[in-house]
């Protein structure tokens, strides 16, 4: 299951094709996950597995064999609550066999319902949100006083924004001239109890993170080659960190799942379940066509 | 007698600033981390000297421990600092996990802990640090008693392995320990000679330790022994110095710049009520209530942790105990 073949395939279709068809692989073990446990946050897993995807198969510089390494890429994973997707990818990129993944929240399981150091792959515990960002500050400004190139990833849930915490760091993140940093908003639109912008109206959030003074770009972030895209140009500009606002579809790839508010952590049924593998099956076989 | 009869050192704060500037010096790694703090953390020397090792991150508590965590992440030797009330509520999630929890050695410096803030209130005053970090696990707990405690534990603190919060206050302490003392993290210091009679024994941390100190010597002169323990490490807990002084004295006394609940004392009885010891005990701190308006030394006497106060504290429950 280790990708690094896939690192040397040229970008072009049959590279975008490879990776869609990693998406459904990874869609497919993280609802195998959350089906097996009877617990987890399936309509955010499903937002952000695009992101990850393209980020471990495609843009960073980590792997099981450079993960005990300093200098390399760095991810964290602020928006805790989604690590089934992370698991999925990891499992994916060789940090651990996928039958690991049976044993998600169970007792006595390194495998928990957020991201923990003991979990092969993973750099930092999260779960509690608006924490991920001032990490990834201090990993990119200790990268920057090291005179390294290292670049620190995060994705953020677009819920998670109203905590004061992101700004503070954000505002830390310009200070210090991070383009080194690349936080990621999975923009779903909805949190545990409605529409983002219901719950706290954050809009316009372009504008509130220029004005933190992050270089920002919109994407499609389920779209594989739209996220290629947008990570080719990093930097965006020099100097300033970067902010990439990923618009998604909260459960996306499951259409009884997609842009649900109850799907934030329910937990499929028998029935369920099987449909969400048939349409999976159904996604696999257009990849080919 | 005065309170001024021990040779009078520097505030530990001074000390830790520039215990600061000789590990800098020596380690490029070793990083500042501070909240608009370099002012009232007397770091200002620090930062001009070693321009390269401070980061400001403004006054943003959370994101202070955040980052630092960040840091340490990368090898960095991260002396977080900021005043302790601040550090120890604002940050405590990050504390919790950033640092404690994702194991990142962070060594998080609490400032003008207490009362030493005074008059200001209750918003500067860190009474709760102790109780709430103590909850948490996987990160140690020091209040250094003077200069020395101070340089040692900050000196330990660049490579100890674990998150480790140090808290000291800013008002000049006296010197209590004879040259080569061995300071070690976990392991207390007792202040008077050994021996397996004792009539009370005071058990303090911090800026409290010297008015322990004080109150033994007080009753000395009354013929009463005492022994005093500066239990500068919260965490590790050094049960084999509290044994020893709890099963040789009639009467325990704990003092601390905490409030009485959760803190040092709640420790030390805890300890002693599992260990099967029971002696007659007082936890001398901060009661729970609005804390008295006043200086550090007027809070400290107005609750008994004084010399005087001690004394008496002590006396009252050997002459209880010496009715019972």
């Amino acid at each position: 299951m280790n990708s690094s073949p896939l690192e040397s395939i040229p970008v072009g279709r049959e590279k975008i094709r490879l990776l869609e068809s990693k998406s459904i692989l990874h869609r497919r073990a993280l609802l195998k996950m959350i089906y097996t446990a009877r617990a987890g946050h399936t309509g955010g897993s499903l937002s952000c597995v695009d992101i990850l995807n393209v980020l471990y198969n495609h843009v960073m510089n980590i792997t099981p064999e450079n993960f005990s390494e300093l200098n390399r890429d760095h991810y964290i994973h602020s928006k805790g609550h989604s690590v089934e997707a992370l698991y999925a990818v990891l499992a994916d990129k060789g940090f651990f066999p996928f039958e690991a993944l049976d044993s998600v929240e169970t007792y006595g399981s390194y495998f928990i319902g957020h991201p923990t150091r003991r979990v092969p792959g993973i750099e930092q515990n999260t779960g509690a949100l608006g924490h991920g960002l001032s990490f990834a500050v201090g990993m990119a400004l200790a990268a920057k006083m090291n005179g390294r190139n290292d670049r620190i990833f995060t994705i953020m849930g677009d819920g998670e924004l109203a905590e004061g915490s992101i700004w503070e760091a954000s505002a830390s993140a310009a200070n210090y001239r991070l383009d080194n940093l690349v936080a990621i908003v999975d923009r779903n639109t909805l949190q545990i109890s409605g529409r983002t912008e219901n719950v706290m109206a954050m809009e316009p959030l372009d504008e509130k993170f220029s004005a933190f003074g992050f270089a920002v770009r919109e994407v499609d972030g389920n779209s594989i080659s739209d996220l290629i895209g947008v990570f080719e140009n990093l930097p965006f500009e020099e100097g300033k960190p970067n902010l990439i606002l990923a618009r998604t579809i909260k459960g996306k790839g499951i259409s009884f799942i997609e842009d649900q508010v109850q799907w934030h952590h329910h937990v499929p049924t028998d029935a369920e379940f099987d449909t969400a593998m048939l349409e999976l099956d159904e996604a696999e076989k257009a990849l080919g066509d | 007698m005065s309170e001024n009869h021990l040779p009078i050192g520097s505030t530990n704060l001074d000390i830790f600033s520039k215990t600061l500037m000789e590990l800098a010096e020596q380690d490029r790694d070793v990083l500042v981390v501070t909240s608009d703090s370099r002012g009232s953390g007397k770091l200002t020397p620090f930062g001009e000297k070693f321009p390269g090792q401070i980061v400001e991150i403004g006054i943003a508590e959370q994101n202070l421990v955040g980052v630092s965590a960040g840091l340490a992440s990368y090898g960095k030797k991260v002396f977080a600092v900021s005043p302790a009330s601040f550090l120890t509520a604002r940050a405590l999630e990050q504390i919790k996990n950033d640092v404690a929890y994702s194991n990142r050695p962070v060594k998080v410096i609490g400032i003008s802990a207490g009362v030493s803030y005074g008059s200001l209130g209750s918003t500067h005053h860190s009474l709760h640090d102790f109780s709430v970090l103590q909850a948490i696990n996987n990160i140690d707990i020091v209040a250094p008693a003077d200069n020395f405690e101070t340089v040692q534990a900050i000196r330990a603190a660049v490579h100890h392995p674990r998150p480790i919060y140090i808290r000291f206050g800013k008002k000049p302490m006296p010197d209590l320990h004879a040259p080569g003392t061995h300071f070690e993290i976990g392991k207390a210091i007792q202040l008077t000679p050994q021996s397996n009679h004792y009539d009370v024994a005071f058990i303090a941390s911090g800026e409290t330790v010297f008015r322990a100190y004080l109150a033994s010597q007080a009753l000395a002169e009354k013929g009463i022994t005492c022994c005093v323990l500066s239990l500068h490490s919260i965490r590790p807990f050094d049960e084999d110095a509290v044994l020893h002084a709890a099963v040789n004295s009639k009467v325990v006394v704990t003092v601390e710049e905490h409030c009485v609940n959760g803190g040092l004392g709640s420790r030390v009885a805890s300890f002693l009520m599992q260990a099967g010891v029971f002696r007659p005990l007082r936890i001398v701190g901060i009661p729970d209530e609005h804390t008295v308006t006043g200086s550090q030394v007027e809070i400290f006497q107005h609750y008994s942790i004084s010399q005087q106060g001690l004394s008496q504290t002590a006396l009252h429950l050997l002459e209880k105990e010496s009715v019972s």
